[in-house]
């Protein structure tokens, strides 16, 4: 009990100080890194809630994919990062503001599931105990059939972004050769090789 | 509490991790001869800088690539929990699961004919 204690307050300060990092780092690519450590904290933090396969897909999507796209951005964009960080200061007030907005509502949330005295009884979905069944299990017996036009509405979420990103990034290039196998194997000979005979002492 | 102690293990490992790595900071601060001098940092006689921007441009090609694979990483992700509860699910849940593959494809189905996935 004491370990696990320990273990949260370990994750949850340096998920912060990462946090903090991120957006206080001088390189962008040093932010990208300790957007990173911030996010394998917070797997770290869901595996502590029980929530293991909250945590793997924290580390598989975010970690694995996210962040590497996010490398990508920061690569791709030619911006002076010191010129940009001039504004730095007069973000500052719209920043604190959406922070303080998200704060009070998780006081506001956090504060009603304190407060409520059958709190319990409403939930759409109790979680089920994890000594009978998995995380991963729980999530799959809702998510497929009493959550399906949830799940539907995601799948045509994900197409959406996928064709947007082809329409965005893919443009025909002029002068490209791409391999065509069926016409490589199709190729008569006499396309290719021609016989010369020459005579002696004549040259070509 | 009993799911947690099976993570004990990863908790030594990063235990472990944490502390190599900053036995192999501190060993080459304390053990290594530091004799900094400007002369090391700077283009010997005309050549080029010894240390740069490591930034490149890329070309967005490769943002398409990767942004495909997260899609696809995500449908996999909705893979694993239907899977493994596939067999409480009935009907519904396993159509569900294929109309959705079935979106999906689609859309692979498009990216595939645009030639997004070809190099060149």
């Amino acid at each position: 009990m004491i370990i696990q204690a320990v273990c949260f307050y370990v994750f949850a300060a340096v998920a912060v100080a990462s946090g903090v990092m991120v957006i206080s780092a001088r390189n962008p690519v040093h932010s990208v890194l300790f957007l990173i450590l911030a996010f394998f904290n917070a797997a770290a933090l869901f595996v502590l809630l029980g929530a293991e396969f909250l945590a793997m897909i924290l580390v598989i999507v975010y970690v694995g994919a996210v962040a590497v796209l996010f490398l990508f951005v920061v690569m791709m964009l030619d911006i002076n990062f010191v010129e940009l960080r001039h504004g730095f200061l007069q973000y500052l007030p719209i920043g604190a503001l959406i922070g303080f907005i998200l704060f009070a509502e998780l006081v506001l949330v956090i504060g009603y599931w304190a407060l409520a005295p059958n709190i319990a009884s409403v939930l759409a979905a109790p979680l089920p105990a994890t000594a009978q069944v998995t995380n991963t299990q729980a999530l799959g017996d809702l998510l497929y059939t009493r959550y399906i036009y949830a799940f539907q509405a995601s799948g045509i979420v994900l197409l959406i972004a996928m064709i947007g990103a082809i329409v965005l990034t893919l443009r025909a290039r002029a002068g490209v050769r791409r391999q065509d196998s069926s016409a490589q194997v199709y190729r008569p000979r006499a396309a290719s090789v021609e016989i010369v005979k020459i005579e002696v002492g004549k040259g070509v | 509490m009993e799911l947690l102690r099976e993570y004990l293990p990863i908790l030594i490992f990063l235990g472990i991790a944490v502390g190599l790595a900053v036995v192999i900071v501190v060993a080459s601060l304390v053990v290594a001869r530091q004799n900094p001098d400007s002369e090391k940092l700077s283009a010997y006689e005309c050549g080029f800088e010894p240390f740069q921007d490591a930034r490149k441009k890329f070309d967005v090609r490769f943002y398409l690539v990767a942004i495909l694979f997260i899609i696809f990483d995500l449908e996999v992700a909705f893979l694993f929990p239907w899977a493994v509860s596939l067999g409480r699910l009935g009907l519904l849940g396993f159509w569900s699961m294929i109309v959705f593959l079935g979106v999906l494809t689609v859309g692979f189905i498009y990216e595939w004919r645009k030639g997004a996935l070809e190099w060149e």
